[in-house]
């Protein structure tokens, strides 16, 4: 397993664009969550917005990057005809898998951390400008608020998950154009769908299964038993799905000839 | 030794030729023979439809009559075929030929139940379009041609006919220190409003021809006052509208009839079922009193086009999953050409890059907007068709407005289309070009339909960013004197169908533009 760790390691610190890809995921999070920050304005107490999930709000977007990331790890492989070099080289096939999905983790991590910190702190500096002040009930943004810590490292775990999730279903289907197809579709559609279902019934449940909705509960810190799920068990949705991704692209992956 | 020329070999076959016809040839062999291309386009088709169909057939409505759920009552519908909402509280006489009627309103008031913030308490007020005025209407059929000069609480004088015209009058709120004089004459099929501040000065408001008014009307008094409404973000994304119970009472004198049976008697009648209230079961229900001349009138509801309901572009909810399908299928149009190194063949073939360009941008357009109008042909009449029948109300509209959201979406699947291809030539790398097509035309209408952010907000997002060309979609207009929710959640673009569309074509051509700029500067 250090051997493969080692030759990931390697292959994608030496890609060109890894560099610039990690950089656009921090970039493109801090400051589509200031910017959400700066839009939102509270004029009353109890005006009902959630400060914590506000600041994060650039994930929603920083996932897609992740996701390319994820995708290029293995499509690129597949693209280029590499695969079949590190596969002769490395002949077994899960463990090629598993170091890539270790790499990947890792490297999301460490970038997840910077993009969430930073935003964090762009919603501490920026908020109480816009009227989350103490006297409307919202005291300035801190990690030692259990639910804003909770919000802050699960947000970090999502965003491993959604690269996880993206490297499994890359794995299964190859191709990079249709494996980010598939992504994206999966996490910006059902929110719409979701919104647009006239049947409440039908809307929670749907909001349950949703990988991007049930997921981001873990960045919810009001309000929370209006959520089908809680933020624990909704992060435990995605998982749910990353591992399905995983499993099925281990086995394609193992099945299939190269 | 022997001295000779050497003739080069030419073909005697003619050159062929090279025009754009062939080129177009070129890209559509292309686009044909790569089997997944053509399952994915298809599949993307299938999605729109197979998404609307369910949508609509899962969607049902039913009333609540004590406990037993029964078929919700047709909404009436008005002159104009739109859906309309028509109650309020009328106290009126026939009028046959010509006539008309003079009031002068000296007070409004009214209560408004449980408004914002908390919710808790019934407080006294008017809603901003609470109205009161004369009126002249074909007879008191819901959904029936009017013409009406009202105050209202806080838009001043109106005329207003036939549910979605309105004409603004004298700002400034009636009281008995500035009262208003009303006048509404007809004349034929000929109706003019008029108002005054001191019942000599008259100035005229509007006019208009109704010519459905029969020879004879009802013409009196009237007054209405549509429900409060609040919106509030669901937790599961979107907005939720709330409508709050509010009545408003006026007190009307110097009442003047012309044309009408002298002596006449008055005919009171609520229009539309209400009166249901606990407000106004224990307090103060609809009616008139009379004193002294002077009637006092209380009524609720609205005269006025409906905007709660379900708008026929809703059953192509599926339209977004065939957009990423398409973006994807556009972009690897393009990219395919440099990972396998086509694109060395095609540009020898075809030096001039620029038209290589236009002729895959015209390709893939034609295939999306085949494929998307083949889908929204099918999905929006039947889709429609079924919400009708499981008892849901979609908004009525005009042929030419259902061509257009059924034409104009795939005209939208088109552009993305081609503004998708031309990002995959100016990046060159699949994964690059899609993630920038989608986080463009599809990320932003995600943010605005369901997400944290204010209606303010998505509303720039819909006027700046590619996803401005969803407007194209939007089959019921907002109409400024009926209060609704108009966030783009609820469907309600900020731009008008074909300038949103436009902001999509100018991005499109903007891609292409840089595309061929940098096809032409680059080696390949």
């Amino acid at each position: 397993m250090k051997r493969e760790l080692h030759a990931e390691w390697t292959k994608l610190r030496t890609a060109p664009g890894t560099g610039w890809v990690l950089l656009a995921i921090v970039a493109l999070t801090v400051a589509v969550s200031g910017a959400a920050g700066t839009t939102v304005s509270c004029t009353q107490a109890g005006c009902g917005h959630d400060p914590t999930k506000l600041s994060l709000f650039g994930v929603q977007l920083g996932q897609a990057v992740v996701a390319a990331l994820a995708v290029l790890t293995i499509s690129g492989e597949y693209g280029s005809g590499m695969i079949r070099t590190t596969l002769t080289a490395m002949p077994r096939r899960v463990t090629v898998l598993a170091a890539k999905a270790g790499i990947l983790t890792g490297l999301t991590l460490a970038t997840g951390i910077i993009a969430v910190l930073a935003s964090l702190l762009a919603g501490r500096l920026i908020l109480p400008g816009h009227g989350f002040t103490r006297a409307h009930g919202y005291p300035p943004l801190s990690l030692a608020d259990e639910p804003t810590l909770r919000a802050a490292v699960g947000s970090v775990l999502y965003l491993a998950l959604i690269a996880l999730l993206s490297l499994g279903i890359a794995t299964a289907v190859r191709d990079a154009a249709a494996a980010i197809g598939t992504v994206l579709g999966l996490l910006y559609l059902l929110p719409v769908i979701i919104s647009l279902t006239p049947d409440p019934h039908w809307q929670r449940h749907l909001w349950q299964i949703s990988p991007a909705n049930a997921g981001l509960a873990i960045q919810a810190t009001t309000d929370l038993p209006s959520l089908p799920l809680g933020p624990w068990p909704g992060l435990g949705v995605l998982a749910a799905w990353t591992a399905a991704a995983l499993v099925s692209g281990g086995l394609a992956l193992r099945l299939r000839d190269a | 030794m022997t001295t000779g020329t050497t003739t080069p070999y030419r073909s005697r076959r003619r050159p062929g030729r090279a025009g754009f016809p062939q080129l177009l040839r070129a890209e559509w062999t292309k686009f044909r023979t790569v089997r997944g291309w053509v399952l994915a386009m298809t599949a993307a088709a299938v999605v729109i439809v197979s998404f609307g169909l369910i949508f609509a057939t899962g969607s049902h409505s039913s009333c609540g009559n004590g406990t037993v759920e029964v078929a919700c009552p047709t909404p009436p519908t008005g002159p104009g075929g739109e859906l309309v909402d028509d109650r309020f509280y009328f106290v009126h006489q026939s009028l046959t030929g010509d006539g008309g009627i003079t009031v002068r309103l000296t007070s409004m008031t009214g209560i408004i139940t449980y408004p914002p913030p908390n919710h808790d308490k019934i407080v006294s007020g008017l809603v901003p379009w609470a109205k009161a005025g004369v009126i002249v209407k074909d007879g008191t059929r819901q959904g029936s041609a009017y013409a009406a000069m009202m105050v209202t609480a806080d838009h001043g004088v109106r005329m207003q006919y036939d549910y979605t015209h309105d004409t603004a009058g004298r700002p400034g709120r009636v009281s008995a220190a500035a009262p208003r004089w009303l006048r509404l004459n007809r004349s034929g099929d000929t109706l003019t409003g008029y108002e005054s501040a001191d019942g000599t000065q008259w100035t005229q408001v509007g006019t208009t021809h109704l010519p459905r008014l029969p020879a004879t009307v009802q013409i009196g008094l009237f007054v209405a006052s549509p429900n409060d409404l609040t919106v509030e973000q669901s937790a599961l994304g979107g907005s939720v509208g709330q409508a709050r119970y509010t009545q408003a009472t006026a007190v009307f004198d110097h009442v003047g009839l012309r044309g009408t049976t002298p002596g006449g008697q008055w005919s009171r009648d609520e229009i539309g079922a209400h009166g249901q209230t606990d407000w106004e079961r224990y307090h103060r229900p609809s009616g008139v009193r009379e004193s002294g001349g002077g009637y006092t009138v209380t009524g609720d509801g609205d005269i006025a086009p409906r905007t709660d309901g379900s708008p026929i572009e809703r059953t192509l909810i599926g339209m977004l999953a065939g957009l990423i399908v398409m973006i994807v299928v556009a972009v690897m149009f393009m990219t395919a050409e440099y990972r396998r190194g086509l694109i060395h063949t095609t540009l020898i073939a075809s030096p001039r890059r620029g038209r290589m360009l236009a002729a895959k941008a015209v390709v893939i357009g034609l295939v999306s907007f085949v494929a998307g109008v083949a889908a929204t042909a099918i999905t929006v009449p039947s889709g429609t068709r079924i919400l009708r029948r499981g008892g849901e109300f979609p908004f009525p509209v005009s042929s030419l407005t259902e061509l257009r959201v059924i034409v104009g979406t795939a005209a939208l699947l088109a552009v993305a289309a081609v503004l998708a291809l031309a990002l995959g030539a100016l990046f060159r790398r699949s994964v690059a070009a899609i993630i920038t097509a989608i986080a463009v035309i599809v990320v932003p209408y995600v943010l605005a339909f369901a997400s944290v952010l204010p209606d303010d907000v998505t509303r720039w997002l819909l006027r700046l960013t590619p996803a401005a060309g969803f407007a194209i979609q939007q089959s019921v207009p907002a109409y400024k004197q009926v209060i609704g929710n108009y966030a783009p959640s609820a469907g309600y673009y900020p731009l008008a169908p074909w300038a949103g569309f436009a902001v999509l074509c100018a991005y499109a051509a903007l891609a292409l533009g840089l595309a061929a700029h940098r096809l032409r500067r680059r080696g390949s």
